[in-house]
């Protein structure tokens, strides 16, 4: 299960929770990792807007202060990039980041240059993941991402998909190909993954990322709608998010999930969910049930 | 684009509500006073088209296209672009549909103003919605008023603006209608994806703008 690290939890307001850090190690390298990351999907496309980049830029302060490490984003998501960029160098963190990033272009030839673009945006040395967004081209990209890892310019390669698209072709890459890490989406109601997905990333040491965890914002909403039930304290859960993330980090094979916010407060609530216990398999099911029956 | 049936319209929205809104915020007040001259000019059209007329039209397809040219390339392509990468492609449709404006402003009888038309009523009143009431949205729906959409400067009221001026003129010509009707199709879509109440203001404008020219010369 998740190995725990003694990263000591800096004090921030409004969350009192100390303890250890749980990570999980990616099964390539053994690299531990915290299981809760930041995605950037809509929530940090916000163009050029100097308030919502000092929002964005607290978000990142708040989520490195409790722990967190790893990024995620997309020359898709608009001005994303360029905003992680803007925040990883107001807080000092462009070399102590995971960044995760994505090529996301028809054109294989075009993979080089779209890569050194995000990168200037990110204003890291280099990438830690380079991730085929939604497979595309990923018969191109792969074999120029792994030469890219050979010559030490990039740390770890995968691809994603998301929502159930593709996992026929995702598993075929899975078994033909040398991967890191993939990205899928999992959550307390989109669980096709555990099918084959996660079992074959387990059985090939693949690392997982899960996006969507709560599906972009409505599984939180209708959860909110409900108390949280009394028994998620046995699972050191403060609330709903923390219930919802620690699902999904539980499962042996996900390394990490992804959330996303512009809220200070929700990426307490988020980090929160790489602290205290972790259900049991035994919870699981009891967590399903419970939501599934809300 | 695999398994396309998948999809939702939200899988295409790269920003949430408030990004969108506050980039008007943030383009009002970097180009201002621009909305000054943008605001003459669309009463300027509203003057034109109640005198009617083959120089009142040529002029009305001048300011029009002007407005596109605007809006093509200081709206989506310095300010739309950062968060929509779509953006781009909307500043060429843009472009090409001021270009046309003023091609077909520069080609005699080409456009000119029927004023008597029960249509260019109609279209009149269009006009004087994109340019007064369209920037009125914000207040009316509890936004601040920074947020207005400018006739001329601003995309929506722009081409709907268009709609309104093309139906007034003597002869519908279709080939200035269909880059407007597209982008009452894209905004329409944007805004309703993000559950924004004024979702509906530009497919009904659209929708009234085709029922008028397929009338032609009602």
């Amino acid at each position: 299960m998740a190995a725990a690290t003694a990263a000591a939890a800096l004090p921030v307001s409004g969350f009192a929770q100390t303890g250890t850090l749980v990570t999980k190690p990616i099964p390539s390298s053994g690299e531990a990792l915290p299981v809760i990351g930041l995605g950037t999907w809509i929530t940090f496309n916000v163009g050029n807007d100097p308030q919502a980049r000092a929002g964005c830029t607290e978000v990142m302060r708040h989520f490195f202060a409790r722990g967190g490490r790893l990024i995620d984003s997309s020359p898709m998501y608009g001005s994303s990039q360029p905003v992680i960029g803007h925040g990883l160098q107001a807080l000092g963190r462009t070399r102590d980041v995971f960044s995760a990033e994505k090529i996301w272009t028809s054109s294989g030839a075009r993979g080089p240059e779209q890569i050194e673009a995000s990168r200037r945006h990110w204003a890291v040395p280099r990438f830690d993941l380079m991730q085929v967004h939604n497979l595309l081209s990923w018969q191109e990209h792969l074999p120029k991402l792994q030469q890219m890892k050979a010559d030490g310019r990039l740390r770890y390669v995968g691809i994603t998909t998301s929502e159930g698209r593709r996992h026929g072709e995702f598993e075929a890459i899975m078994r033909d190909h040398d991967l890191d890490f993939i990205q899928v989406t999992y959550n307390l109601l989109d669980r096709a993954a555990e099918r084959r997905i996660l079992p074959l990333a387990r059985e090939r040491g693949i690392a997982v990322l899960a996006n969507r965890p709560f599906r972009e914002g409505p599984l939180i909403d209708r959860l909110k709608r409900h108390p949280l039930p009394p028994w998620a304290a046995e699972i050191d859960c403060a609330n709903w998010a923390q219930f919802a993330l620690k699902f999904i980090v539980s499962h042996p094979a996900v390394t990490c999930a992804i959330p996303a916010t512009t809220s200070v407060a929700h990426v307490e609530e988020n980090m929160g969910a790489a602290y205290g216990r972790m259900p049991d398999e035994a919870m699981r099911r009891r967590m399903i049930a419970h939501v599934e029956a809300l | 684009m695999t398994e396309w049936w998948t999809y939702r319209l939200s899988d295409f929205l790269l920003f949430s509500p408030q990004t969108y809104y506050r980039l008007f915020e943030l383009y009002n007040a970097a180009i201002w006073p621009m909305q000054v001259p943008a605001l003459a000019a669309g009463l300027g059209i509203l003057a034109l088209l109640r005198r009617g007329g083959a120089a009142p039209g040529r002029t009305t397809g001048v300011l029009l296209g002007l407005g596109w040219l605007w809006t093509a390339w200081v709206y989506h392509r310095g300010w739309y672009a950062p968060i929509n990468w779509a953006a781009d492609y909307y500043a060429i449709g843009f472009a090409a549909q001021g270009a046309l404006l003023l091609l077909s402003a520069a080609w005699p009888g080409r456009l000119a103003v029927a004023s008597g038309l029960k249509r260019a009523r109609t279209g009149w009143g269009i006009v004087v919605f994109a340019i007064v009431a369209h920037a009125m949205l914000p207040l009316l729906l509890g936004r601040p008023v920074l947020q207005a959409e400018v006739f001329g400067i601003a995309p929506d009221p722009t081409a709907t603006a268009t709609l309104g001026a093309l139906l007034a003129m003597h002869l519908i010509r279709w080939e200035l209608l269909v880059l407007p009707l597209l982008w009452c199709v894209i905004t329409s879509l944007t805004l309703w994806t993000m559950d924004s109440p004024e979702a509906f203001v530009m497919p009904v404008i659209a929708l009234l703008a085709i029922l008028q020219a397929v009338r032609g010369k009602a």
